[in-house]
Parts: structure tokens; C-alpha cells; sequence
């Protein structure tokens, strides 16, 4: 048997650094909430992103697709600092949310991590009730003056998450005991409960199967009239169901970002277009 | 194509048997291995059990007791000072004197009255202090016999060997078989064993002075371990940044775990009774060295424990706005909690069990008294076997078992106990 030679990785990614021009397509947006210029990310000896710039609008959701391990997660982690948990992990450029510096040494990220929420890819209830799960995020921010106001941001938080009516008699049962779809929306619940500007989904539906992730992406679709969104995905029909801004990352860069519709019918780049038509990813 | 595919599987066939054979054999070898353990549990357990249990009961003789007011030599005094200075020993001399009449020779007396313990004056005593009203009185009392009288009845001396090679001479055997027709030797529930100090006499000898100081040094162990080792676990695992110094500081929390204890013990008589000038022999400075030793164990458990808990819960607390100290206090440590207190309670076991660093500290002196706080001087259970092994009285031996036994039903209960947290408070996620 006769074994093919194929170019090893890094000759790729040579390539497509050596070539790169700069990120296809228009990355600014009137009015944006955050905008990300210049962002580049090391995890100790590797470069992860390098020179990332983009906007998010108001009111919009812009997804990040790309092949596994080409940076989508990790920039969407910048956006809220959660990279700072990482001891190796270094990030420079700048990062502004409605003009303010969130990578500035005065900045303090409690209260950064309360505007911009994040749901994680797993479902991670805490281990404890339903209604402390979404109590959690008032009670240490002290949203809450009196317990009746903190049952209604419960409810409140709980109908525009869609789950209310699925958990309404068993508010005091463990979070954990719900099933993957319904633990994932107490997550996103759990996060609008403090009201943030902006929620950061990685991969919010990639444990879950297709009925969970229709509910989800109806939710997304809802809460984009309060919030801004920015999700990973590795769904590329899921980017095109939920998103108007689609960003391509490939390799560490954006290599191109626009209109959702745009890029899904008329890719600019040759490598969106691979990815998207599935030569590759 | 048909020919090679049969002969893979002809070949897989031939593999197979070798593959269940090879799983056969481990399986055989494992069952070997935990039955070779069980056997030695066994043993350790019978060979404890058959040489203690008889502990439990101590020889008992009745004997007819007057409280005569003459031969206490209290006259009509009935206060306290004269009570608890009169004669109490004339009292179990004349009853004996009673029973045996025809014994009169001086030295034969002695051995008569050597058969009943000599903590029994001491019972009389207690017992006219507590109701003076009793003087004049006849009572039957159960009292103690001596250990030889004791170790004869329960047939740990052998009436076949010659008389001189024997504790007790064909006479004293004779009273005692008299006192055994007369019905009035039993064998009662020894509950001196369980309240009584150290003691020479092996009948009035108890482990309760050495469980109260056991008791007093790992309550000092306990509050002083558990908080510093999970503070210290925390810090470390949550808070500290990565570095060499945090690195260096885990080597030496795992080396200390495996210095020897008797170096512990060499460093807490330095320190602690040396230069802070703490009393020697105390519960007090046990419960220091023990916490010294135990800390280790504390801090290994509790980072594994804290390592267990999902990266997610911390990640979920982060994200929605926790600070450092939430995150660890509101979701971390309550996930760790069980297997923290699972270490605890192991290294509390442990140091249940500890004798060598006692030692060194003078936990082993002779106390008779029940210590009634951290700085009296006390031994502890450990200690109190290693004392009674040394000791020639055959008695000792079956008291020595016979603590023992106490020693590993606590330790067994305290393992149990970690069991059960474990069991209680395991969690899915």
C-alpha cells in the first residue's frame, strides 16, 4: 500500500501567514458594544490569536466559526477576561467595552464579569436548587433590595430563559437533576439574572441534541432584543439560523468576517470557502 | 480471501485461550493476595480477642463486711477526716478472719489476706464516705480479688505444675476452691478497667486515665490541624500563584508527611517544653506534636479533595461575576468539604495511634490520676499499651489485649465514620 504524502501542518499555516492580508470584510459597526483591536493571545510558547480586531453591535449576534483549535473560544474568552484564570496565558491589544478599556490594570473584572455573562459549553448548574442556581449571580451583587424581588428576577429570569414553565413546581430541586437542554437554559437563566450587556455562548449547544438546540437558538434569537450575543459554534447552519455577523477564524486569525447571509452565499476569502462548502474544518 | 480470514480467526482462536488463561491466572493471584491480607487480619484479631476478652471480668470474692466502729478505730467520730483515715483493711481481715478460723500463723495470714485486692479497703472506704450512716452495719460485698487470684480462676495458672514454679502455693489454692464451693467468688463486668487510672496492681489498672488524655490531645490536635491544613490547602490550591517557592513549599508538605514520628516527637520536646517552657507529660504539647505530625496528611487530602472539584463550578461562579473568594467559599469548598473531612478524620485516626512522638514529649510517665484538662500530666492509649506490655504481671497481658481492643474499636469507628461522610455527602455533577 502505497501511503500519500501530504504536507505536514505547519506548511500550512506558513502559508496562510506569509499570505495573510489583513481580515476580509467589513469589521467595524456603527455604534459598536465592544470593540477588539489588535488582539493577540500566547498561552505560554504559543500563539494563539494574532492581531484579532472586530466590533460587535447592539442588539446583534455575531457567531465565530472556524475548524477545532483556531482560536474562536479563545478570543471569545478574552471578551470577558476569563483567560485570566489561565496562569500561562498572556493577552495585548485592546479590548473596549462601550469605550471603556477592559484589559486597563484599574479595571477591576468582578463587575466586568457581571455586564458581559458567559454560558459554557457543558452545562454547568451549580450542585445546589434550581432557584439558588439563578438566585446566585442578585445575591452576590446585591441586585436584589428584599427576597420578593429576588423571586421575581428568579421568575423573570427563569420565563425569558423559556424554562419557567418546566421548573415552576420544583424550584427547590437540585439544578443538576434537570435534563442536558433544560440545565443549559438554567445556565443561560442563570446568567441574564444579572442583567449583563453582553452573553458569550462557547458552543452553547454541542452536548445537546437537535430538539435542546432548536429551543436554544429560538432563545438566542429572543434574547437578542436585550442583549448582545457573541457565540462559538461549530454548526455552521447554526451560525446561519441564529447570527447576522458570522466572523471565519482559521489558524490563530479572522480571516473574515461580514454580513451572516454574506458569507454563507458569497464567501470572499478561499479559505471561508473551503471551510464552509466542507472541503475542510 | 477465505483462506486468510480463517486463518486470522484461527489465529485470534489460538490467542484467545492464551489472553483467558493470562486473565485467569491474575484473577487467581489477586484472590491469593486478598485472602494472604484477610488471613493476617484474622490472625491479629483472634490472637488479640482470645488474650483479651477475659479483661472484661475481674474475680470478684463476697465476703461479709461489718462496719464496726472499733476495728476502723474511729470511735464515734463520723465526719469526714476520721472516715476517710480508718482502717478499712481490718474490715476485709476480720471477714476473712471469719471464714478461714484455723488459719493463725503470721505469715499465712498475710497470704490470706493478700487474696483480696488491695483497692479494696479503698471501695469500703468509698462507700462509708459517701453514707456514714452505714457504721455498725452488715453488708455482703463484692470485692476485688488480687491478680494472682484472678489469673488462677480464669485458669491462666496451671494447677499441674510443681508448687514451686507456681504463683500460688497448694494452700492459697485450696482457700481459693474453699471461697468457689461456698459460692462466693464470680466473675463480674470489670468497669474498673474502663474509669480507672494507671495502676501496679493489675486489678485496679484502667485505660480511663489514658483515654481521657488520647481524648484531650486530639481535641488539641483537631482544632489546631483542621483549620490550619484546609486554610493551608486553600491557599495553595486556589490562591497561590505557581511558582518555585509554591513548588518548594508542596515538596516539603510531602516530605514532612513521611519524616518519622519519633523526629516530631524530638522537635515538640525542643520547642514546645524546652523553649516555650509548656509542662512536660501534658495532653497539651501531645496534641501539639500530634498536630505537627497530622498536618501533612490534612493538606495532601484537602488539595486532592479541592483538586476533584470541576473546573466547570469555578468557571460557571467566575463567569457570572464571583470574585476569587466566592467562587472558592460558595461553590469549591462546599464540593471538597467531605473528602477533607474524609483526610481529617484519617489523620485523626492516625494520630489516635501515634505513641513513638509521645514518648519523647513524657506522655509515658506512670499517672494514676485522671488528667481533668489539656495541661495535667496523662498518657494516652497507645502509650498506656506500651506501658502494660512491659509490665511481668500476667494480668497485664490480657489488660494489654484488652486495650488494644479498645484502641482499634475506636479506630475502626473513626474509619467508619469517614465512610459514611464520604458516602453522605458524594455528589454528581
Amino acid at each position: 500500500m502505497i501511503v500519500e504524502k501530504t504536507a505536514p501542518a505547519e506548511d500550512a499555516s506558513q502559508v496562510i501567514h506569509a499570505n495573510f492580508g489583513g481580515t476580509v470584510g467589513d469589521l467595524t459597526v456603527a455604534e459598536p458594544r465592544m470593540t477588539a483591536r489588535n488582539v493577540n493571545v500566547h498561552y505560554a510558547d504559543k500563539h494563539a490569536i494574532i492581531d484579532v480586531s472586530l466590533d460587535i453591535g447592539r442588539h446583534e449576534v455575531v457567531a465565530l466559526i472556524g475548524p477545532s483549535g483556531c482560536g474562536k473560544s479563545t478570543f471569545l474568552r478574552c471578551l470577558n477576561r476569563m483567560n485570566d484564570t489561565i496562569d500561562s496565558c498572556r493577552v495585548s491589544g485592546e479590548i473596549m467595552l462601550d469605550g471603556q478599556d477592559i484589559y486597563d490594570k484599574k479595571l477591576d473584572v468582578v463587575p466586568l464579569r457581571a455586564r458581559v455573562g458567559m454560558v459554557f459549553q457543558k452545562p454547568n448548574p451549580f450542585p445546589k436548587s434550581i432557584y439558588d442556581n439563578v438566585a446566585y449571580g442578585p445575591r452576590i451583587h446585591g441586585l436584589a433590595e428584599d427576597q420578593s424581588a429576588l423571586d421575581e428576577m428568579v421568575e423573570d429570569s427563569l420565563r425569558r430563559a423559556g424554562l419557567w414553565d418546566e421548573v415552576k413546581d420544583r424550584l427547590q430541586q437540585p439544578g443538576t437533576g434537570l435534563s442536558g437542554g433544560q440545565q443549559q437554559r438554567l445556565c443561560i437563566a442563570r446568567t441574564i439574572a444579572v442583567s449583563p450587556e453582553v452573553i458569550l455562548m462557547d458552543e452553547p449547544c454541542s452536548a445537546l441534541d437537535p430538539i435542546a438546540t432548536a429551543k436554544i437558538e429560538e432563545l438566542i434569537d429572543e434574547l437578542r432584543q436585550n442583549f448582545t450575543i457573541v457565540i462559538v459554534t461549530h454548526s455552521m447552519q447554526q451560525a446561519a439560523r441564529v447570527s447576522q455577523r458570522t466572523g471565519y477564524f482559521h489558524l490563530g486569525r479572522l480571516i473574515e468576517v461580514g454580513k451572516t447571509d454574506e458569507i454563507f452565499t458569497n464567501p470572499q476569502h478561499k479559505l471561508t470557502e473551503d471551510y464552509i462548502t466542507g472541503r475542510f474544518g | 480471501m477465505a483462506d486468510r480470514s480463517t486463518t486470522t480467526l484461527d489465529k485470534v482462536n489460538a490467542s484467545l485461550a492464551r489472553r483467558y488463561a493470562k486473565e485467569r491466572r491474575f484473577r487467581r493471584m489477586g484472590l491469593v493476595a486478598i485472602a494472604t491480607g484477610l488471613l493476617f487480619v484474622l490472625l491479629l484479631f483472634t490472637s488479640i480477642i482470645s488474650n483479651g476478652y477475659s479483661a472484661f471480668w475481674q474475680t470478684h470474692v463476697k465476703l461479709d463486711i461489718t462496719f464496726n466502729a472499733e476495728q476502723l478505730g474511729i470511735g464515734d467520730a463520723r465526719d469526714f477526716e476520721a472516715l476517710s483515715s480508718a482502717d478499712y483493711a481490718a474490715l476485709v481481715r476480720a471477714s476473712l478472719k471469719e471464714i478461714f478460723p484455723e488459719v493463725r500463723e503470721r505469715k499465712e495470714r498475710r497470704k490470706l489476706y493478700k487474696m483480696i485486692s488491695t483497692g479494696a479497703p479503698l471501695l469500703l472506704r468509698e462507700m462509708l464516705i459517701n453514707d456514714p450512716s452505714l457504721v455498725g452495719s452488715h453488708h455482703a460485698i463484692w470485692l476485688p480479688a488480687d491478680d494472682d487470684i484472678d489469673m488462677l480462676v480464669k485458669g491462666q495458672i496451671d494447677r499441674t505444675l510443681p508448687e514451686s514454679a507456681r504463683r500460688l502455693n497448694d494452700q492459697v489454692v485450696g482457700w481459693v476452691d474453699r471461697l468457689t464451693e461456698n459460692g462466693v467468688v464470680a466473675q463480674l463486668f470489670n468497669t474498673t478497667f474502663f474509669t480507672a487510672g494507671d495502676s501496679r496492681e493489675p486489678e485496679l489498672a484502667g485505660i480511663g486515665g489514658a483515654i481521657t488524655g488520647s481524648f484531650y490531645a486530639l481535641l488539641v490536635t483537631l482544632l489546631l490541624a483542621f483549620p490550619i491544613g484546609v486554610a493551608t490547602a486553600i491557599y495553595l490550591e486556589e490562591f497561590a500563584p505557581k511558582n518555585r517557592w509554591t513548588d518548594l513549599i508542596e515538596i516539603n508538605i510531602n516530605n514532612l508527611a513521611a519524616v518519622p514520628s519519633i523526629v516530631f516527637g524530638l522537635l515538640g520536646l525542643a520547642l514546645f517544653i524546652n523553649i516555650a517552657g509548656l509542662p512536660r507529660s501534658a495532653p497539651l504539647v501531645g496534641g501539639l506534636v500530634l498536630t505537627l505530625m497530622t498536618l501533612p496528611t490534612i493538606i495532601i487530602a484537602s488539595r486532592a479533595a479541592l483538586k476533584s472539584v470541576p473546573p466547570s463550578i469555578r468557571e460557571a461562579a467566575i463567569g457570572i461575576g464571583a470574585s476569587k473568594m466566592q467562587t472558592v467559599f460558595h461553590h469549591v469548598l462546599p464540593q471538597a468539604l467531605p473528602g477533607m473531612l474524609t483526610g481529617t478524620i484519617i489523620g485523626m485516626a492516625q494520630a489516635l495511634g501515634e505513641t513513638a512522638p509521645l514518648l519523647m514529649i513524657g506522655m509515658v510517665a506512670f499517672v494514676v490520676d485522671i488528667p481533668g484538662g489539656p495541661l495535667d500530666p496523662s498518657t494516652a492509649l497507645p502509650v498506656q499499651i506500651f506501658l502494660w506490655a512491659d509490665s511481668p504481671e500476667r494480668a497485664f497481658v490480657e489488660r494489654t489485649s484488652a486495650a488494644i481492643m479498645v484502641l482499634l474499636a475506636f479506630l475502626i469507628s473513626m474509619n467508619l465514620l469517614a465512610v459514611l461522610l464520604r458516602k453522605k455527602f458524594e455528589r454528581r455533577w
